[in-house]
């Protein structure tokens, strides 16, 4: 593979670095987050931050960003002491941050959600013309498109990472974090926004990058650095290292980047899906007409670029969105439409693909998370009340078991790390026994650890007669782990392959809506 | 284990639940004193013989407890809407229905003994609020009005309606517009026989808190309705009935506002009179938010509004100022409280 030039050759090592953090630890009720960190950012240059799931990847940059304080430490900009305890500071000072869960509003336009809080805002009108003249010139320069009128909630997840980035670069970022930003990106959107990432440092831009994606990091890294539980364990460059060796150096063990499996033994059919028609939240047709089937013992891996009906096909069948016509049917039971109760007690599990709308109650401590759909039936509840022995015990059990970094089942959801967030979805919904798993981006934001663990759950379910429904925009993950491999394009199925046969070109080109000839 | 607070951070939680609510009573206090000292009053005087009004003179403390205790249910009922992510500005209709209704059960039904009639009158009065907020609940789940709009609309209704009736079918034979008086057999009995007015509805609201904390906090009943409030997506997700969740809400809300109707006429007026306390209901809401939705919360918020309309008289009395400077002291302490509540709610949105 070769490398782009992403970042230039004019980078001195020996110049002031543009960012240096200097001893940074910050501690949380009952965790050690960081821990004597020092980092240190040339012109120019991305430097990649890898970790394990709580590593503190996401505290560093949110200190940065002026949104936690350091109990200890300084931060150097040009290498000038600079306290920043606040987000419009760190902006000042022309730090931007893409955060790993976004901060957009869902309802406002894209101009409104860039020029949010912003000076020129503050008037009596706001001046819409102007600033989607200069979001389409920044879209222009940096081969960010997107439509400056168009609403956050219609955008895809790669559209409202652009608008993202385009904040803050209208903000004028010198430094730009990004915080797993492709982790939601199909394969196409990720190539494009590296194309971007190396424009921006071509000019001057420097970049802290994190990602749990090793050919990522090896392919735009100047250099990376590894934590470990709140501490820098090594320093390394793309030259230096591979895969397997970033993998070590995060979790401390040697990695299977590979996933094990033998050959399905298909049962009957579980899931059975006709001719089904769903509309999308703008009410235009998402999809159209799809047909399949998922047997026992067998995983059946949707490929497809984001937006082609994925989203709104799951949800239909796990009775979040209303089905406008066909039918679903879960072992013997016809699902009816808009019923979650009648899937989950056909015994589905689902892992939905955003963990903040549907997978969690941030507010809620893990141990009522880990029992979300179950903690009015036995033995969660014993007559009319709660067991809350029983439910902590299940939760203890479970963050043991998928190896949760948190400090107890009390912690809050929304206190967890992104990845140990999915973990504990993950955890809960492998937590009961089902006939069937329905798996949107299983290993969304979890370290390579854990996708390895996950990965490996996902297939001792499909050897125990489950039925398997994987999403996934990670043509890698879909490839690796489906026995059979169905393409979505549009809102249809447009092709259908066995696994072992199948070829990664192929389905890159049907994902595109190419029918290879 | 026992601790069950909802907010992402422990320490802010407490902040909340304590700070919030002292801090805006306090403010509230100190704002109130300064405009006392511009109309020439003393503020320290005044506060004075406030809290002598309210705890120390002979019978004050148990005035203060008996107007607690209507706010204590219409507190809870507010406070189950909120944890819901229902506002329910219904309390005040929700009230009076509950009043008229158990009233006309008290005077109505005649020639049952005290164990079967008190408490058909009691639960006539929670029945009827469950209905009226049930209402609200049906159109939120079923068509997706907003219960602010409808609770509001049936409040208007609720008063139109009692006015009616007690000007009209349910009159008594008195000169003055008002119901006849509850039998014997209905009435929630004194708890002291003194000269006071407190009466058992107060037990009843004591016993109906505890109830409150085990339904919110231990019962899986709770944790649904909890659930629904923090996030439906996830609610429905997890299987449980957005929609149902909604009306079961406004339908405890609407029983809780109910019974403190109910308790109102059959423990302290014994009957309805066509001036019925104003604006309990909508106390109550900044009772809640006072009470940060907590039944210890509600309860002391309730004892303090309790003691600052029942110290009211003797203040005047005593330090000779208007009584409606409570009204201004209230005014403030709902200011402080909802404006972060306010503010906290948009934010999760
Ligand atoms: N607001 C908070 N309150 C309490 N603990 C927190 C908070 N934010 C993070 N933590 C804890 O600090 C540790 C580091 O979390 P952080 O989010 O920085 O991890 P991360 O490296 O970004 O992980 P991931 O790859 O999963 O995103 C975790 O143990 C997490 O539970
Ligand atoms: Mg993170």
């Amino acid at each position: 593979m070769n490398k782009p030039s992403t970042s230039p050759a004019t980078v001195d090592p020996k110049a002031v670095p543009v960012l240096e953090m200097r001893g940074i630890t910050k501690r949380f009720p009952g965790v050690l987050a960081n821990d004597n960190i020092n980092l240190d950012l040339q012109r120019g240059e991305i430097h990649c931050l890898l970790g394990e799931n709580g590593a503190g990847k996401s505290t560093l940059m949110n200190i940065l960003y002026g949104l936690y304080l350091p109990n200890e430490g300084e931060i150097l900009l040009n290498g000038k002491p600079t306290k920043i305890t606040s987000p419009k500071i760190a902006i000042a000072h022309g730090i931007g941050m893409v955060h790993q869960h976004f901060m957009l509003v869902p309802t406002l336009t894209v101009t409104e959600n860039v020029t949010l809080g912003l000076e020129e805002n503050k008037g009596l009108f706001i001046d819409v013309k102007k600033p989607a003249e200069r979001i389409r010139e920044l879209s222009k320069q940096y081969g960010l498109e997107v439509d400056p009128d168009a609403y956050i909630k219609d955008l895809s997840v790669g559209m409202q990472q652009r608008v993202e980035i385009i904040k803050t670069l209208y903000r004028n970022a010198q430094i730009l974090v990004l915080d797993e930003p492709t982790a939601v990106l199909t394969p196409q959107e990720v190539d494009d926004l590296f194309h971007t990432l190396s424009q921006l440092t071509a000019q001057g831009k420097s970049i802290i990058f994190i990602t749990h994606k090793l050919r990522e990091v090896l392919k735009v890294a100047r250099r990376i650095t590894v934590l470990r539980q709140g501490r820098v364990v090594g320093s390394t460059t793309p030259q230096e290292a591979d895969s397997a060796k970033l993998a070590s150096m995060m979790v401390g063990r040697s990695v299977l980047l590979k996933v094990d499996k033998d050959a399905a033994k298909p049962q009957a059919p579980v899931l059975s899906v006709s001719n089904l028609r769903v509309l999308s939240e703008r009410r235009t047709v998402a999809v159209n007409g799809v047909s399949f089937e998922v047997r026992a013992g067998e995983i059946v891996g949707i490929a497809g670029v984001e937006g082609n009906g994925q989203t709104e096909l799951v949800e239909a069948i796990t009775g979040l969105r209303h089905i406008e016509q066909g039918t679903v049917q879960i072992g013997s039971v016809a699902i009816p439409s808009d019923n979650p109760d009648a899937v989950i007690e056909a015994g589905t599990a689902h892992i939905p693909e955003d963990r903040h709308k549907y997978g969690l109650v941030l507010s809620y401590p893990i141990r009522y998370n880990m029992v979300l759909s179950i903690f009015d039936k036995p033995p969660f509840t014993q007559g009319l009340s709660l067991n809350e022995p029983v439910i902590t015990q299940n939760a203890k059990d479970l963050i043991k078991k998928f190896d949760v970094r948190t400090p107890s089942e009390e912690t809050f959801a929304g206190s967890l790390s992104g990845g140990n967030q999915q973990k504990v979805v993950v955890a809960r919904e492998f937590s009961r026994p089902i006939k069937l798993l329905i798996a949107s981006q299983p290993t969304r934001g979890v370290d390579v650890g854990s996708v390895e663990f996950i990965h490996k759950q996902i297939v001792s379910q499909r050897d125990a007669g489950v039925a398997v429904l994987l999403i996934s925009a990670e043509l890698d993950e879909i490839m690796s782990l489906s026995d059979r491999i169905l393409v979505m394009y549009k809102g249809k199925v447009v092709g259908q392959s066995e696994a072992a046969t199948a070829k990664r070109e192929d389905i890159g080109l049907l994902m595109m809506g190419t029918q290879k000839n | 284990m026992t601790n069950t607070t909802k907010s992402p951070s422990p320490i802010l939680k407490v902040w909340d639940a304590i700070w919030t609510p002292l801090l805006s009573v306090l403010v509230a206090l100190i704002i109130a004193g300064i405009i006392l000292i511009i109309t020439g009053a003393n503020p320290l005087t005044v506060y004075v013989s406030l809290v002598k009004g309210a705890f120390i003179q002979p019978g004050a403390f148990a005035e203060t407890l008996t107007i607690a205790t209507p706010y204590i249910l219409l507190g809870l009922g507010v406070s189950l809407g909120f944890t819901a992510g229902l506002f329910n500005i219904g309390a005040e209709g929700q009230f009076y229905v509950g009043a008229v209704v158990s009233t006309y059960i008290g005077y109505a039904v005649t020639g049952l003994p005290a164990i079967i009639h008190l408490p058909l009158a009691l639960i006539g009065g929670a029945l009827a609020g469950a209905l009226w907020a049930g209402i609200a609940g049906y159109f939120k789940a079923t068509r997706g009005a907003h219960e602010v709009i409808t609770t509001i609309m049936l409040n208007y209704i609720a008063f139109a309606l009692t006015d009616y009736l007690i000007n009209g079918p349910l009159r008594g034979k008195g000169s003055a517009p008002r119901t006849p008086e509850v039998l014997d057999s209905a009435l929630l009995p004194k708890l002291f026989s003194s000269s006071d007015n407190l009466h058992w509805g107060f037990i009843l609201a004591l016993v109906i808190l505890v109830g409150y904390w085990f339904l919110t906090q231990r019962m899986p009943l709770g944790l649904q309705i909890r659930t629904v409030g923090a996030n439906p997506d996830a609610a429905r997700y997890a299987g449980i009935s957005v929609n149902r969740m909604t009306v079961v809400s406004m339908l405890i809300s609407g029983a809780l506002c109910g019974l403190a109707g109910a308790s109102e006429v059959l423990g302290r007026y014994h009957y309805m009179p066509a001036a019925f306390t104003a604006g309990y209901g909508f106390d109550a809401i900044a009772i809640s938010l006072l009470g940060q939705g907590n039944p210890i919360g509600v309860l002391i918020a309730s004892v303090l509004f309790g003691a600052m309309n029942a110290g009211s008289g003797f203040m005047q009395l005593e330090a000779n100022v208007t009584p409606a400077i409570i009204s201004v002291l209230q005014a403030f302490i709902i200011v402080f409280v909802a404006a972060p509540a306010i503010i906290r709610s948009f934010f999760k949105k």
